[in-house]
């Protein structure tokens, strides 16, 4: 039972540094924040693994879940603004 | 030049990692010895809750909270400081409609369970408003240009209510002898809820109008179909 629950906390810590990883080293902005947004989710499990439901919620709520959505809105209009710098039309 | 730069942020960031990696290690090496739980889960029955997340959230640490929803506040007058939004996404077909809908009350009345559950289970104001700033992100993407908030003078009211009402409460406790935010016993419970409800309608109008981006424009007659689409298209 032990070892399961080992296996289990290694798996999502094993997850939760690769989903980081890749949302740094991403450099397509809007890819950058969906695997933040999965981050952000998969950090919620971390959360509710440690015992802490509030936390947990929150981060889902707040951190994945609005956080998500303002910074999508923010790389679609920071890729919009970089097109018409470059004299494409929008 | 610029390579130099950022070896010098590189070795920044390592010596800091080093530091911090030290702090944890003396944390787990320190003997646990006598800590705030014990003290804050003793006192508990006195605080109106039965969630200690809410009871230091609300009642030990109130400052805290009133601080967090000045933050918020700030965040937003930054935005709405940009100017106006731009425009919305176009309508909702049929199906996606159908669905907010449903989604929409759902989310509205989960935010309320949330709220009241706080009181002696996980949960609370924060929960609570992003569920309500949610179901403003899902009608701005269905396609209502201004997330289904109300007028311009409403939502300014709405944004300062969280702040207000905490600062009103903690002022109007201070002048009747109990200090800045120390509830009278007996009517913490309802103080708390008082100040939780306001807080988690205030928080969800400005994580929704955040979320719409700009400062909120006249109420505008809808655009004709076919601008709107047009400009939906120009959005993606």
């Amino acid at each position: 039972m032990d070892l399961i629950l080992l296996l289990f906390d290694a798996v999502l810590l094993i997850t939760l540094l690769a989903l980081a990883l890749a949302a740094i080293l991403s450099s397509d902005p809007r890819r950058a924040v969906m695997l933040f947004i999965a981050f952000g989710l998969w950090l919620s499990l971390v959360w509710a693994r440690l015992g802490a439901p509030d936390v947990a919620l929150a981060e889902a709520a707040i951190g994945a879940g609005i956080g998500g959505a303002l910074m999508l809105a923010a790389a679609r209009r920071a890729a919009r603004q970089q097109t018409s710098d470059r004299g494409e039309p929008s | 030049m610029n390579r130099d730069l950022s070896l010098l942020i590189g070795i920044l960031v390592a010596l800091l990692a080093v530091v911090l990696l030290w702090v944890f290690h003396s944390t787990l090496a320190l003997d646990p010895g006598q800590r705030l739980a014990s003290l804050a889960m003793e006192r508990l029955p006195e605080t109106g809750v039965s969630n200690p997340v809410t009871a230091v959230l609300l009642n030990y640490r109130a400052y805290d909270t009133l601080l967090e929803l000045g933050v918020l506040l700030a965040a937003l007058l930054g935005i709405w400081s940009l100017g106006p939004p731009r425009p919305g996404f176009q309508r909702a077909g049929p199906a996606l409609a159908a669905m907010v809908d449903w989604v929409v009350p759902l989310a509205i009345l989960t935010g309320g369970y949330l709220l009241w559950v706080g009181g002696h289970a996980p949960g609370g104001a924060f929960q609570a408003g992003a569920l309500l700033g949610a179901a403003g992100v899902i009608m701005r993407l269905a396609g209502h240009a201004n997330a289904g908030l109300p007028s311009e003078t409403w939502q300014r009211w709405l944004v300062v209510l969280g702040a207000g009402v905490f600062t009103l409460t903690g002022l109007l406790l201070a002048f009747t002898g109990y200090g800045f935010l120390t509830y009278p016993p007996g009517q913490a419970k309802w103080l708390i809820l008082l100040i939780e409800t306001a807080a988690t309608l205030a928080i969800g109008v400005t994580l929704a109008a955040a979320y719409v981006g700009g400062r909120p424009q006249p109420t505008a007659p809808p655009p004709p179909p076919l601008v709107t689409s047009a400009s939906a298209e120009a959005d993606r």
